[in-house]
């Protein structure tokens, strides 16, 4: 076309990104791998699971390789060196977020974190300790949650309630992806027992005003649980400045490996919940008749632990740190605005979820008019750009938003300018494979 | 580009001008199955004269594949007897497990008629949940009316 208007790219600006992604890409020999047929992998599915660097399977490696052990068993040398690394592994990560060692529970994922907390309010009610009940739920109580939540901050809710006849609520959503708070004072009332909201969303990127939430639950005296696996991963977080009780994220989702993730808690809080899943580790006095329990976190770390996981996940916030969190949030933040006026450059695209970068996190959701979003990710995945397709274990709001389901890209330290501009290229390969390309309108250059 | 395998043209217009869609009467059973992982959701309907497919209809939402499917099945076991259209379904299956082996493809060919087009599905593991949401929700319907129908000749059980 000879139009004298600028190109599109000129439209989109390319700020200069904070990280450097070339080096950065050298740490993950993953991505230079090809996928079907030799196309460059342009992985934009962090926000599923994060690709790990050298350094983090090294870290496991060497933890098998030279003192394998069962950590807090056994007197042995290894069993000593096990268990200090096991140990230092968890100030590392306790540090990464502000927190003191002793407030940091490894779990299995954020997920199993959860489940924690939830199973251990209900088990309060029955506990035959006295310290234990503080924080029993039951009948008449209220737990309060958001429809943005990934099924993972919903459905053991949805259980705890019916398993204690509490009663579930929710704050909605608004028409541009953020939370309606309008009636947060009436929602999070004398009767809520806990608040438990996600920092970021997960399908809608959205960034949640936790402080207004946190205010509300400490006026009636409810506990705050955050979920911060799409959060802890992509912006600095501090427990010591949120405000919440309890934190949770997942490891594989920070470059860390699977099978690792933290349920952080106040101290006193921990302190004064019954144990969850019980068994070897977490006991004080076992006899016939009955057992007491260790204090937090052991109290909540039942069985020989995921301790290769937990160094390797040591790693993975060391290589963070090294890169430095503010500097990966305003990378992801370049990336995110550079993408969002991409696809905006796309006719019969429409992003779901928030359209600017004010209080928005990297994950980009969205649809194509006439294409499914499962066919668009068939096409995107044809030329190497592998997304996420789906409800994105958030039916709530896909429905919320009159959608079966999205096309979500998410980005993190490795994903550059490139794999964005692939993305965009795939999604308008997507619209011509299915015939809905719409008519090129002047000033679309191509 | 290998997509044109799995994007058969058939497939693409049993999408766009799907075959005996809408929900209609009678009907002695009906049935909601979805598929979890992506939200694809069909609710289909089966009315029996004896044990014969009178009429399959449904209303659906989801990707190309699912619905696609949805519209060749239509297609294929209208007027059949139920035994006779799971046994097809059985074979749709054997051709999604199939991973593109050409020679299973060939062998289904007469029998499937459209539905052969799925054959290149079966090389996109993420995909065959898709393409086989309609048969099972078929299956579940077909026993249930079976079962809500006072047995007639009573020759297949």
């Amino acid at each position: 076309m000879t139009q004298t208007v600028s190109r599109p790219e000129v439209g989109a600006q390319k700020a200069p990104l904070p990280l450097d992604v070339e080096a950065i890409r050298a740490d993950f020999p993953i991505l230079s791998r090809t996928v079907r047929d030799g196309k460059r992998l342009v992985y934009l599915d962090s926000g599923a699971t994060s690709q790990k660097p050298l350094r983090v399977l090294d870290a496991e490696r060497d933890f098998y390789l030279t003192c394998n052990a069962a950590p807090h068993r056994g007197a042995h040398q290894l069993a000593e060196e096990a268990t200090a690394r096991y140990e230092a592994a968890r100030a590392t990560i306790g540090a990464f977020i502000g927190a003191p060692a002793e407030e940091v529970v490894f779990t299995r994922n954020s997920t199993e974190a959860i489940n924690l907390v939830a199973y251990a309010l209900s088990n309060a009610a029955t506990a035959k300790e006295e310290q234990f009940r503080r924080y029993a739920v039951g009948q008449g109580d209220e737990i309060v949650v958001t429809e943005m939540e990934h099924h993972a901050n919903l459905v053991p809710w949805q259980q705890l309630c019916e398993r204690t006849g509490a009663t579930l609520r929710w704050l909605g959503l608004t028409d541009d992806g953020r939370l309606d708070l309008s009636d947060l004072g009436t929602v999070v009332n004398e009767r809520t027992k806990l608040v438990a909201v996600t920092q970021q969303s997960n399908i809608l990127g959205t960034i949640n005003p936790l402080e207004d939430i946190v205010a509300r639950a400490r006026e009636v005296g409810a506990l705050v649980l955050v979920d911060g696996a799409q959060s802890v991963p992509h912006q600095p977080v501090d427990v010591t400045t949120l405000g919440a009780d309890f934190l949770v994220f997942s490891g594989h989702k920070m470059l860390g490996p699977t099978g690792i993730g933290v349920l952080w808690g106040r101290y006193e809080v921990l302190d004064a919940l019954p144990p969850f899943l019980t068994g070897g580790s977490m006991i004080e006095v076992v006899r016939m008749e009955g057992s007491t329990f260790m204090p937090p976190p052991q109290r909540f770390e039942a069985g020989v632990p995921m301790t290769a996981q937990a160094i390797g996940l040591a790693a993975a916030v060391e290589y963070l740190q090294q890169l430095g969190m503010d500097r990966v949030q305003a990378h992801e933040e370049a990336l995110t605005a550079y993408a969002l006026e991409k696809l905006a450059e796309i006719p019969g695209v429409t992003v779901i979820g928030p359209p600017d970068t004010v209080a928005r996190g990297g994950a980009v959701s969205f649809t194509v008019e006439g294409v499914h979003p499962h066919d668009v990710g068939q096409v995107l995945d044809d030329l190497g750009v592998e997304v996420r397709v789906g409800h994105h274990c958030a039916w709530p709001v896909v429905r919320r938003y009159g959608v079966p389901a999205t096309t979500r890209a998410t980005f993190y330290v490795h994903t550059g300018y490139d794999d964005i501009d692939a993305l965009a290229d795939a999604v308008r390969e997507a619209q011509r494979f299915f015939g809905v390309a719409p008519a090129v309108t002047p000033g679309e250059a191509d | 580009m290998q997509l044109a395998s799995m994007y058969q043209e058939i497939i693409l217009d049993h999408y766009r001008n799907p075959h005996g869609r809408g929900l209609r009467e009678p009907f002695e059973a009906e049935v909601h199955h979805v598929n979890p992982t992506c939200g694809d959701e069909v609710t289909l309907r089966v009315h029996l004269d004896g044990d014969t497919l009178a009429d399959v209809s449904y209303e659906g939402m989801g990707c190309s594949i699912s619905q696609a499917s949805v519209s060749a099945m239509y297609e294929l076991v209208i007027g059949k007897s139920v035994p006779e259209a799971l046994e097809t379904g059985e074979h749709f299956m054997t051709l999604m497990q199939s991973k593109g082996d050409a020679a299973v493809a060939e062998k289904l060919e007469d029998e499937l008629e459209d539905a052969i087009a799925f054959a290149g599905v079966s090389k996109y593991p993420a995909r065959i949940k898709c393409a086989l949401m309609s048969w099972m929700a078929l299956k579940d319907a077909s026993a249930r009316a079976l079962a809500a129908t006072p047995p007639t000749g009573g020759d297949k059980a």
